[in-house]
């Protein structure tokens, strides 16, 4: 009998524990190529940020960001000499390269990717 | 909109709580940034081409200091013999955020029609789908792009069986 209590109250802990909803906001982005391991937390990229201030074009055009979740192979090496994120990253335009966990503010453990809640769940490979 | 549809970063799922950008509020909160803006019922819960348009939000369009944006308002019409409302692609509002170079070519020709463009690629994460459904407004939204009534149309009219192509497995 204890031993099925337990069982439920697992259970009972599992459902609870998938019924949150990952709310993540809309077009928030994951980048975890390289982050773990090289043992920094996984950067959080928030578009919605980004946008209010730069539009598409100064990332996805003057930058070279091609338009797909981990398809940018950018080293920290890089951003230190003004490429990609560094390009503002320069304690100029925005907060320097040296400011780690600003950017790298993710939980361990998740995967590159596009994330946010509404419909980004759906069958594309975002 | 309230505060409360945008969920604060330590409860977003994705932020580590016990880092410091969390810990010590180093990082603006979307309720702060995005309840300003004209709101929407989807995505960001944000209608970003008003933001723009109207003023509200003015981001920069280069880090050079003369670039000029080219932007071009022009709208096409797609989807001519399909049964939903046809597509009306307005690209004044497209190149008010994107170059062209974004988009052509590549993504699509330049030429109207040489690029076949199907729902099934665009659900997948491709052509319109690599923004639409990610960034920009979700694929939900079919009536903002299918906008054109055709002849006996009535808006609000029960869609038309949904053509193969839209005939997906549901997501995961």
């Amino acid at each position: 009998m204890k031993f099925l209590l337990r069982v439920i109250a697992c259970l009972a802990l599992a459902a609870t524990l998938a019924a949150v909803p990952a709310s993540a906001e809309y077009a928030d982005l994951v980048l975890n190529k390289r982050s773990e391991k090289e043992g920094v937390r996984p950067v959080v990229f928030p578009h919605w940020f980004h946008r209010i201030r730069f539009q598409c074009r100064v990332c996805h055009a003057e930058l070279g960001f091609k338009m797909r979740a981990g398809a940018n192979d950018f080293t920290m090496n890089g951003i230190a000499e003004g490429k990609f994120c560094g390009a503002c990253h320069n304690g100029d335009i925005a907060w320097a390269a040296d400011r780690c966990d600003l950017c790298h503010s993710g939980k361990p453990g998740l995967p590159t990717g596009i994330v946010g809640g509404h419909e980004t769940s759906g069958p594309g490979r975002w | 909109m309230l505060a409360q549809d945008w969920a604060p970063l330590r409860n977003d799922g994705i932020h580590d709580r016990k880092g410091p950008a969390v810990k010590q509020k180093l990082l603006q909160e979307p309720a702060e940034a995005l309840s300003k803006l004209p709101p929407d019922t989807t995505g960001n819960m944000v209608r970003w081409v008003e933001a723009l348009q109207q003023g509200i939000i003015q981001p920069r369009a280069s880090l050079k200091p003369d670039f000029k944006p080219e932007i071009l308002d022009q709208d096409i019409l797609l989807d001519l013999k399909g049964s939903m409302p046809i597509v009306l692609f307005p690209h004044k509002r497209h190149t008010e955020w994107l170059d062209c170079s974004n988009c052509h070519n590549g993504v699509f020709e330049k030429q109207t029609g040489a690029t076949k463009i199907s729902m099934f690629q665009i659900l997948a994460g491709e052509q319109c789908g690599i923004c639409h459904g990610a960034v920009s407004f979700p694929l939900t939204e079919c009536d903002r792009c299918h906008s054109v009534l055709r002849p006996g149309q009535k808006k609000g009219d029960p869609r038309p069986p949904l053509p193969g192509s839209h005939n997906m497995p549901p997501p995961r």
